[in-house]
């Protein structure tokens, strides 16, 4: 019997091509995405009228009508709901700095710890990643936050060395009485700076056009430190302290760190320095150790070995996700509200208990958040770009 | 850093002498080190040791002998109040069902993780089983069982059903989500990555905030949702994003020809997906996929702020007996003791896992 052939088929039905399916998948989940929006829109309107809730940002320019206890900018209850985000969002700012200068020192120095020769450093710097990484960061900042509430009083506050006292009121510590002459010192400072890149992008300039390997690191410490401390001599070295004193009950003077403070940015910094602990030491493990043999072969420096043989290739595998762990330490400050530290979540709560305008409240806190995490990524990718293999 | 060796004959027919030579003396800097760290355990370690064996008060039943002159850690803290801050408000006479649940949980974990059972035969009926004994024991309401309201759900069982919610939940949302990403369709793909990256973007708490007050004006009125699911399906969403990420990482592993052989197979695109592509993507991933299902493990702390007992917030609640507010620090210490044993075992586990993966490979 003949097999009957089956022609192929000229003229399919357009609903079978591929093209016409991508195309229809697509408007069904729009349109899917825009009645969902609409429906959810109408709720939510049906409900805050219901509830007589005001909606709209017109809130925002009412008075806030409670205070916070620590902020960069200064602030009363008077003031508006508008001026005390922005003071959330420069605390949210500032512990986040300051947590991922410290949590990046720690890590640091916890990675290169990790893979020491010596055993009981190495061990130690283990115990320390594990024990840190595998416990909730929430349980950090409550445990650090319940370790300063146990501190003694005021009156009989720890004092570590002359003039710095830890209670359960926070950490005080002497601080320099405020000169003319020291915006002219933070000038030159940054002077230094500008200097030693300059020298920095020179030196390399010329070890790559002529092969002659000029030191850079004593130099460029020394213009970068040397010239403030120059000015500084020169003005007469003017150096006072004012010292925190036990006034009532409480220290006056001198610069204070509030228990929140100092509970949030310790949990955090622990926290994040453990996972970037562990990406240092990936980064420095990823480095083939044929390289560095091949390099003291030839009869290369360590300091040498490690600042054009090593580090160089490290930091590309330890950028990129050391910038998601940045982002995480920032986005973990929002744990503020668990303690107190008046941060951009905390404040926002507050209002939002306030006011009852859930959505725009809410709405504030994670278009701020976007914000900084998009910031934070284009800036590591920025450097990312700068530290990546340039291959022709 | 290399010592220069011409070393004695000794030290090189004795292993232990060799050994500490290389790793606490090797050079004048690590020397250095060793000595300064030896010192400083010294001073640190007896105190230590002091405060949380010698001195300690491990079983007295009332506070006062923890009170008392030169009392160390206060252990008996645990041994007091570790019933409420392991099961919550759950009633205290039916503790026991919590007990074999949670045992019966842990099991079926530890069944899960061994490679040998990994067959969706096996695996599927196992966790449908489990699932339900384990709500049958922590609802109860049938075969004499007492009726528990999840408003009583607290402690251990709560922090288990919380993470347990984010991953059955999550998984499939992560896999859909990071398909989407890698779709040819540009429409699909631009709302995979916007979604992806938002909630990246944004931190936990604020997602729980629009779960406990934002949802519930998105519904109609008279619809209402228990909090406790509320807040699993806004840790899951939270928890897929990241994994999203991952699981995009083990697709891009993936080479053209296996696609293109399921093409030539003449296989669908959701079973090219499922048969083929997917579970090579998944096995390449695995150890970055514990490491998310250990974040949101410990993740299911953040519940704390919006007022769910669970073993954290349940402590904290706890702690607030006046008798026994002073000690604190031994009651988080055990919590985070519970937190890290669960932890440590995850990430050891993942740390096989890239073994197996790397024999595999070579």
């Amino acid at each position: 019997m003949a097999e009957q052939a089956h022609p192929p088929k000229t003229n399919r039905s357009i609903l079978h091509s591929i093209a016409f399916r991508n195309v229809a998948y697509q408007l069904l989940l729009a349109a899917a995405l825009i009645f969902l929006g609409w429906y959810l829109y109408y709720n939510i309107n049906e409900n805050l009228d219901r509830q007589n809730i005001a909606t709209g940002w017109s809130f925002l320019s009412e008075p806030a009508g409670f205070d916070i206890s620590e902020s960069i900018i200064p602030f009363d209850s008077s003031q508006t709901f508008a001026r005390i985000f922005a003071a959330g969002v420069l605390n949210t700012l500032h512990i986040a700095f300051v947590g991922i200068f410290l949590a990046t020192l720690l890590g640091v120095i916890m990675g290169i710890a990790r893979v020491s020769r010596n055993w009981l450093v190495s061990k130690l710097a283990s115990a320390y990643v594990e024990i840190c990484r595998n416990v909730p960061v929430v349980l950090h900042v409550i445990f650090w936050s319940s370790i300063i509430r146990l501190l003694p009083h005021p009156r009989q506050a720890l004092e570590p060395f002359n003039g710095a006292f830890i209670s359960n009121r926070g950490l005080m510590l002497p601080f320099p009485v405020d000169n003319v002459l020291y915006p002219w010192v933070a000038f030159t400072l940054v002077l230094g700076i500008g200097g030693a890149l300059i020298f920095t992008r020179w030196a390399r300039y010329r070890r790559e056009h002529t092969g002659q390997y000029i030191a850079v690191f004593w130099p460029s410490t020394s213009i970068t430190i040397g010239l403030p401390l120059l000015v500084w001599a020169l003005g007469g070295a003017p150096l006072s302290w004012d010292y925190p004193e036990l006034k009532g009950f409480n220290y006056q003077g001198g610069i204070s760190l509030s228990p929140e403070y100092i509970a949030l940015l310790i949990g955090i910094t622990v926290y994040t320095g453990a996972f970037i602990a562990e990406i240092v030491r990936s980064g420095i493990e990823s480095i083939h150790r044929g390289q560095i043999e091949a390099s003291r072969a030839l009869g290369l420096r360590h300091s040498f070995i490690m600042r054009y043989i090593t580090i160089p290739q490290a930091l590309r595998v330890i950028v990129p996700p050391t910038a998601s762990q940045y982002l995480s330490l920032t986005k973990n400050s929002s744990l503020g509200v668990l303690i107190g530290y008046p941060d951009l979540v905390n404040i926002g709560n507050t209002s939002l208990n306030q006011t009852g305008q859930a959505v725009e409240a809410i709405a504030i806190m994670m278009l701020v958040y976007l914000t900084i995490s998009l910031t934070i990524s284009i800036l590591m990718n920025f450097y990312n770009k700068l530290v990546a293999i340039r291959e022709r | 850093m290399q010592s220069k060796r011409t070393p004695p004959p000794v030290a090189e027919r004795v292993p232990v002498v060799r050994w500490v030579r290389d790793n606490f003396f090797s050079s004048a800097w690590n020397t250095l080190l060793t000595i300064l760290i030896v010192l400083i355990l010294f001073k640190a370690l007896p105190s230590f040791f002091e405060w949380g064996v010698l001195n300690a008060v491990w079983g007295a039943q009332d506070h006062t002998s923890c009170r008392s002159e030169g009392a160390g850690a206060c252990w008996a803290v645990i041994a007091e109040k570790h019933r409420p801050m392991l099961f919550g408000l759950f009633p205290y006479s039916e503790h026991w069902r919590l007990i074999v649940a949670l045992i019966i949980f842990v099991s079926v974990i530890c069944i899960t993780l061994s490679r040998r059972f990994w067959r969706l035969k096996i695996l599927a009926p196992l966790w449908i089983a489990n699932l339900g004994i384990c709500s049958l024991l922590m609802w109860g309401g049938l075969f004499g069982l007492e009726y528990v309201d999840t408003q009583q759900w607290g402690g251990l069982p709560l922090t288990m059903v919380l993470f347990t919610g984010t991953v059955v939940f999550g998984m499939p949302i992560a896999v859909l989500l990071a398909l989407g990403r890698r779709s040819h369709m540009p429409g699909i793909k631009a709302i995979c990555v916007t979604f992806i990256e938002c909630m990246r973007g944004v931190p936990l708490i604020t997602i729980l905030f629009v779960a406990v007050n934002v949802f519930p004006l998105f519904l109609p009125q008279g619809l209402e949702f228990d909090v406790m699911l509320r807040v699993m399906v806004g840790m899951a969403i939270f928890f897929a994003c990241y994994q999203a990420e991952v699981i995009r990482g083990g697709l891009q592993a993936i080479t053209r020809g296996q696609y293109e052989a399921a093409e030539a197979l003449g296989l669908g695109y959701w079973q090219m997906m499922i048969r083929i592509i997917l579970p090579q993507a998944l096995r390449v991933c695995l150890p970055g996929i514990v490491n998310h299902i250990i974040a949101a493990f410990k993740n299911t702390s953040y519940v704390l702020i919006i007022g769910l007992f669970d073993i954290l917030s349940a402590t904290t609640a706890v702690m607030q007996d006046p008798l026994w507010r002073l000690f604190t620090i031994e009651a988080y210490l055990f919590v985070a003791l519970i937190y890290f044993i669960f932890c440590f075992a995850l990430s050891k586990y993942s740390q096989n896992v890239e073994r197996w993966l790397d024999e595999g490979r070579r």
